[in-house]
């Protein structure tokens, strides 16, 4: 049995050539050093399979139809067997490309391995990165809820500030003038064929420059790249200390690989797909759009810049940051490697860390946007059950203050927290901000009667770190009866 | 096993000038009907996907409900559905705008986009606002911008009454543009 499956397998590799034409890659040489910092390009390759796999799995019962995409994905994630699980992967799958993509990127930046004659490999790579987080936008929007069907909407208006083709690119992305049939299945064609067409080729030329110009080396301070001695020099090193990719090399990557699938499986399983907002029915107006985590940084980015600026930011800000990825290896392609020698190149992925990390906090915690769920003020907070104090308070929330401003941890944080804003503002300024409004801050001198107004500046008065709830009310009310 | 090569090296004979202008001939053969090839395909393919931007659609004034359903000083939402939307759009084909009865005579029909960047926006009736939920934009009863980063006050509809309707002019996604 053993000597037909061996005689069989050489007389198909004979036919078929597999070994010649992969023994070399598997068998090519690389640095004996190269270990646990060099296993993320394989890591977001296998993800990037689980994707393919998963994928091909929810297309059996997805419909790309905007009538019925939403029915597929309820019967995907609650009727179908593996559904839930297989969208759960799907989901975390995304995640760890997205993460696992972001460390080889900054492992290859800090090692300098984007030097030459690397340049190509780096550039290619950051055409995966730019690949990858299409193919995770679109993704989101295949899920076709509410939430989907608004990104569309803000994924157009984004369009729309690019000078003079803006109109036609909010339109190329809308499928035509509104959200309609056209919209998903021009989405799941870009997600489900264009992309995932171009990361196979992209990571087939990756994968080709990787063998053509063999894996960076773990930099040594001191050793240089020089273009003109580089390629003998780490020929001759290979020659003498490399070995084989496969096992040697390729071990770790296994290792991690593994590791990686059953943490996207244990967090399909126990955490599950993310939940499907309300249908895509683009006249139910309580939407809350957001983008998942990884674009989440960029929609916190529009709600905290100057509004002045914001037009070429949306427009300049990807461009820039793309040319400058794009160009990297050619504006410093010699050269230190060691980041002991480079300590900037720390100091950008900080940065970068830092930068995205704090946006995405705050992105998550969105103080931006106004609380439309606050709740009518309790009496423990009001410290009274009527007189002006109490009917300021029951002002506050229906004028919609209390969206805005916190009281005691009740209410919104889009404007500044009003707990003791009657240990700073005196009545009159209480007045006239309220009256003519201020920085973010709508002025309500036009719709406030001024009984209205009188208990509403009361009940802000008594908020006073001083006074104990209980006794906010008579206090006010005394100041009141003393002027 | 084996290893066979496959490799077909050219014969070493100098080429004759014939043979040089026929593979010349030849290349650009090849390459101008790779070249036709993509056009076949490629033409058609560009024109397809690109055709949405080049669809002109005009509005249509359909009919939001009677005269009497709406209050005077109040902002309701209204659903419409778009009359020349796809067969297959389901309720894709619905979108919402608010509107407001002025007076006895007079409507305003917003936008429910915010200008910033197209979120829904909510009107708080008591408030006398409206409000995205996205970045924080708020604009007054008017439609004009009361806080936050909107550039522009909401967008209208063309709205007029007819036989005891209040009728509104379809309209695209109204897109904030910079130039």
């Amino acid at each position: 049995m053993k000597r037909l499956i061996i005689g069989s397998w050489r007389w198909l590799d004979d036919r078929l050539g597999i070994s010649a034409l992969i023994g070399p890659s598997l068998k090519h040489l690389v640095p004996h050093d190269a270990r646990w910092w060099y296993v993320f390009g394989s890591a977001t390759l296998l993800a990037f399979i689980v994707q393919v796999v998963t994928g091909v799995a929810l297309a059996f019962s997805y419909a790309s139809s905007s009538s019925q995409a939403y029915e597929t994905l309820e019967f995907i994630t609650n009727q179908a067997p593996f559904g839930r699980f297989l969208r759960g992967m799907h989901y975390f799958g995304a995640s760890a490309m997205v993460l696992m993509i972001g460390a080889h990127m900054a492992q290859t930046f800090l090692f300098g391995s984007y030097k030459f004659p690397r340049e190509m490999n780096w550039t290619t790579g950051v055409l995966l990165l730019a690949f990858t987080l299409a193919m995770g936008f679109t993704g989101q929007l295949l899920r076709w809820d509410s939430t989907a069907t608004w990104s569309v909407v803000v994924a157009a208006e984004q369009a729309g500030r690019v000078p003079l083709i803006g109109n036609f690119l909010a339109q190329f992305i809308l499928g035509g003038t509104t959200i309609g049939g056209a919209t998903l299945s021009r989405f799941f064609a870009i997600h489900v064929f264009i992309m995932p067409a171009l990361i196979f080729v992209f990571i087939g030329i990756h994968l080709m420059l990787v063998l053509r110009h063999g894996i960076a080396e773990p930099p040594v301070a001191g050793q240089e790249v020089d273009p003109a001695t580089y390629r003998v020099e780490y020929e001759k090193r290979m020659r003498k200390t490399g070995h084989p990719f496969w096992p040697e090399g390729a071990w770790r990557d296994f290792v991690v690989g593994t590791g990686l699938i059953v943490v996207i499986a244990l967090l399909a399983y126990f955490v599950g797909p993310p939940k499907l907002d309300a249908p895509p029915d683009p006249s139910n107006l309580i939407a809350d759009p957001k983008p998942d985590w990884y674009l989440l940084w960029y929609f916190a980015l529009f709600a905290l810049m100057p509004p002045e600026i914001e037009g070429y930011v949306m427009i300049l800000g990807p461009v820039i940051i793309g040319i400058l990825l794009l160009a990297a290896p050619m504006l410093n392609n010699r050269g230190e490697r060691a980041p002991s020698r480079r300590p900037w190149s720390i100091a950008v992925v900080l940065l970068s860390v830092i930068m995205i990390g704090s946006l995405w906090i705050a992105g998550n915690n969105s103080p931006w946007s106004p609380n439309f769920d606050a709740k009518p003020l309790p009496e423990k907070v009001v410290g009274s059950t009527s007189g002006p104090v109490f009917e300021g308070a029951k002002l506050f929330h229906a004028k919609g203050c209390l969206n805005c401003h916190l009281i005691e941890q009740y209410g919104g944080r889009r404007g500044p927290d009003l707990t003791y804003i009657g240990d700073t503002l005196a009545e009159s300024d209480i007045v006239i901000r309220i009256v003519n409004g201020g920085v973010n801050m709508p002025a309500f001198g036009n719709t406030l009667k001024p009984e209205e107004l009188a208990q509403i500046t009361a009940f802000l008065q008594s908020r006073k770190r001083s006074l104990p709830p209980e006794h906010r009310a008579n206090e006010t009310a005394s100041t009141a009866t003393n002027e | 096993m084996n290893q066979v090569s496959t490799d077909h090296p050219l014969p070493e004979r100098p080429l004759t000038p014939e043979e040089i202008t026929r593979r010349r001939f030849l290349e650009k053969l090849c390459i101008g009907l790779s070249g036709l090839c993509a056009a076949i395909l490629g033409i058609p393919l560009v024109g397809f996907v690109v055709a949405p931007i080049f669809r002109r659609t005009t509005g249509k004034w359909i009919s939001v409900g009677k005269i009497t359903d709406f209050e005077v000083g109040k902002t309701v939402s209204v659903t419409v559905t778009d009359p020349s939307s796809l067969p297959w759009a389901g309720i894709t084909a619905n979108s919402a705008l608010w509107l407001r009865r002025v007076n006895d005579a007079e409507f305003i029909a917003f936008s429910v986009n915010c200008t910033h960047l197209g979120c829904p926006v909510r009107w708080l009736q008591d408030a006398d606002l409206f409000m995205c939920p996205c970045h924080g934009g708020v604009y007054y009863n008017d439609g004009t911008v009361a806080a936050g980063p909107p550039p522009k006050p909401l967008i209208r509809y063309d709205v007029r009454t007819a036989n005891g309707q209040v009728e509104i002019k379809t309209m695209a996604i109204p897109i904030t543009t910079t130039l």
